[in-house]
């Protein structure tokens, strides 16, 4: 039976011991569980400007002219292209919204209300000018605006969560690139023995991406793990928020491990093959 | 198997070039001896011809490939057919014996089981059969320096070049370094020796490059 090759024997540049076995991986892991969090962000505050944009800014309330039924009208309403949904508001349940206000001074006249449900904001504007048309006096309460600007900041938040995963990404390329650099530097005389011995550029910068790129990767799982359960524990603070537990961005997040092996790849491949150029 | 035309070698502009005007061939098969002495340019020479520099002016070819004009992928190819003792032996403290032998014919991607078995016969030829597993820190100087030479040789290079390999060993070890030298000689291949030592040339009689200020002085 054939002998095994010992392992340092398939680590001739001695990378092992030249590119820290704790120091890269901790930062990756670091770099990895702020990603994770950013991810996680960026689908929260999707979630949220989902929710307000389809939720709150789609409900629209129309006080009818004095003395109109809300009943008929509220057939009529649900009849214009863009409503979802029209209900009439009953006394018992507009008193009640009232109460706050007025106290128990039931003997105020309370005007007739509709509730309507959009089938999109979009068509705000659209419905707004066809019960002018078809109610006229009628007056609309839409939540558009203060809507919009919640999912406007909803949409920042979540612009950020993605700058902030850009500039972890870099960061993380930087600190490979630099751990590289370390490592051909501990390695300077064994790369330079190598390359006279016939090593080309490939098989020396094959050594270093493979050893950094398995670095990294463990790097990252370690920090995914660690951001897991912060992740969820986050989904459950912000439940109340969105109306139901956070959805995890497994894909996004299933891309992580070899994302950050893939920058560690490129990155220590093109640091030592540009190292390596210097040679003859 | 070398031929170098009008070359000239400068590492830095506006110095004196390490060598200058230099054109002489070595035939294959030959046993070369390279004589000069300190900053005659031995060393520079024997860089050029281990393709660790290229010419800065001239003409060079080893093995018939124009190395002046090669590209630069072209160079690991060849520098795989070329073996090389250092003075300073240059093994990899983190390999063993055995390891560090085996590297050219891992470099040269053979297989696995016959690697390690030509690295073992080497080691046997230079007679350190019995300390494959050792580490390099842990043998003599002279050990080292066969060590050296098992690792420039096991992968039968067309050309071998040794600079000073003898220079930090007693008599016996140097006796010894020179006859392998030799004996790969006698087996085809051109060797190329750097080397102090007049008793040496004299003791073991072969054509003589002699160098002076990075010329060449006489060859023959």
């Amino acid at each position: 039976m054939a002998k095994r090759t010992p392992a340092r024997a398939k680590d001739p540049l001695g990378l092992r011991r030249a590119v820290s076995g704790w120091l890269l991986p901790g930062l990756v892991a670091a770099m990895a569980l702020l990603a994770a969090i950013a991810l996680g962000g960026a689908e929260a505050a999707e979630a949220l400007a989902r929710r307000w944009e389809g939720g709150a800014a789609a409900a629209m309330l129309v006080q009818l002219p004095q003395g109109s039924d809300p009943a008929p009208a509220a057939q009529q309403l649900a009849a214009i292209p863009g409503v979802a949904e029209a209900t009439a508001m009953d006394q018992a349940r507009l008193s009640a919204l009232l109460h706050p206000w007025l106290g128990d001074a039931t003997g105020l006249p309370l005007p007739a209300m509709v509730e309507l449900r959009l089938t999109s904001t979009r068509q705000a504007e659209a419905v707004q000018q066809a019960i002018a048309e078809m109610l006229p006096g009628a007056a609309v309460e839409a939540h558009g605006v203060w809507v919009a600007r919640l999912s406007a900041l909803a949409r920042s938040l979540q612009a950020m969560a993605w700058l902030t995963l850009a500039l972890v990404g870099g960061l993380a390329a930087a600190i490979i690139a630099v751990a590289t650099r370390a490592g051909i530097a501990a390695r300077r005389d064994t790369i330079t023995i190598l390359h006279d011995m016939g090593a080309t550029d490939g098989a020396i910068s094959r050594r270093f991406a493979g050893r950094v790129a398995w670095l990294a990767g463990c790097g990252a799982c370690c920090g995914l793990a660690v951001a897991l359960p912060l992740l969820f524990g986050l989904g459950q603070l912000a439940s109340p928020l969105l109306g139901g537990g956070l959805e995890m961005p497994w894909p996004a997040l299933a891309t992580l491990v070899p994302g950050a092996a893939l920058i560690a790849w490129v990155t220590a491949q093109s640091a030592v093959r540009m190292w390596l150029k210097r040679l003859p | 198997m070398v031929r170098l035309e009008d070359i000239t070698l400068s590492y830095r502009r506006g110095e004196n070039p390490a060598l200058a005007g230099l054109s002489c061939t070595l035939e294959a098969g030959s046993f070369t001896w390279l004589m000069g002495a300190s900053g005659a340019g031995k060393s520079s020479l024997l860089k050029l011809l281990q393709l660790s520099v290229r010419p800065s002016a001239g003409k060079l070819f080893v093995m018939g490939a124009p190395i002046h004009s090669a590209r630069r992928q072209a160079l690991p190819g060849l520098r795989r057919r070329i073996g090389i003792v250092f003075q300073d032996f240059r093994l990899l403290p983190h390999l063993s014996v055995l390891e560090n032998v085996a590297l050219p014919l891992r470099i040269a991607g053979r297989r696995e089981a016959q690697l390690m078995a030509d690295a073992q016969e080497m080691l046997r030829w230079v007679g350190l059969g019995h300390r494959m597993e050792a580490r390099p820190e842990a043998l003599s100087g002279g050990e080292q320096q066969r060590v050296a030479l098992a690792r420039a040789v096991v992968a039968r290079p067309a050309l071998l070049l040794a600079d000073e390999p003898t220079s930090h060993l007693d008599e016996a070890q140097a006796r010894r370094v020179v006859s392998l030298l030799q004996e790969m000689h006698r087996m085809g291949t051109t060797v190329v020796v750097a080397t102090h030592s007049a008793a040496m040339t004299e003791e073991h009689p072969a054509p003589i490059l002699r160098l002076e200020h990075g010329r060449l002085l006489s060859h023959g």
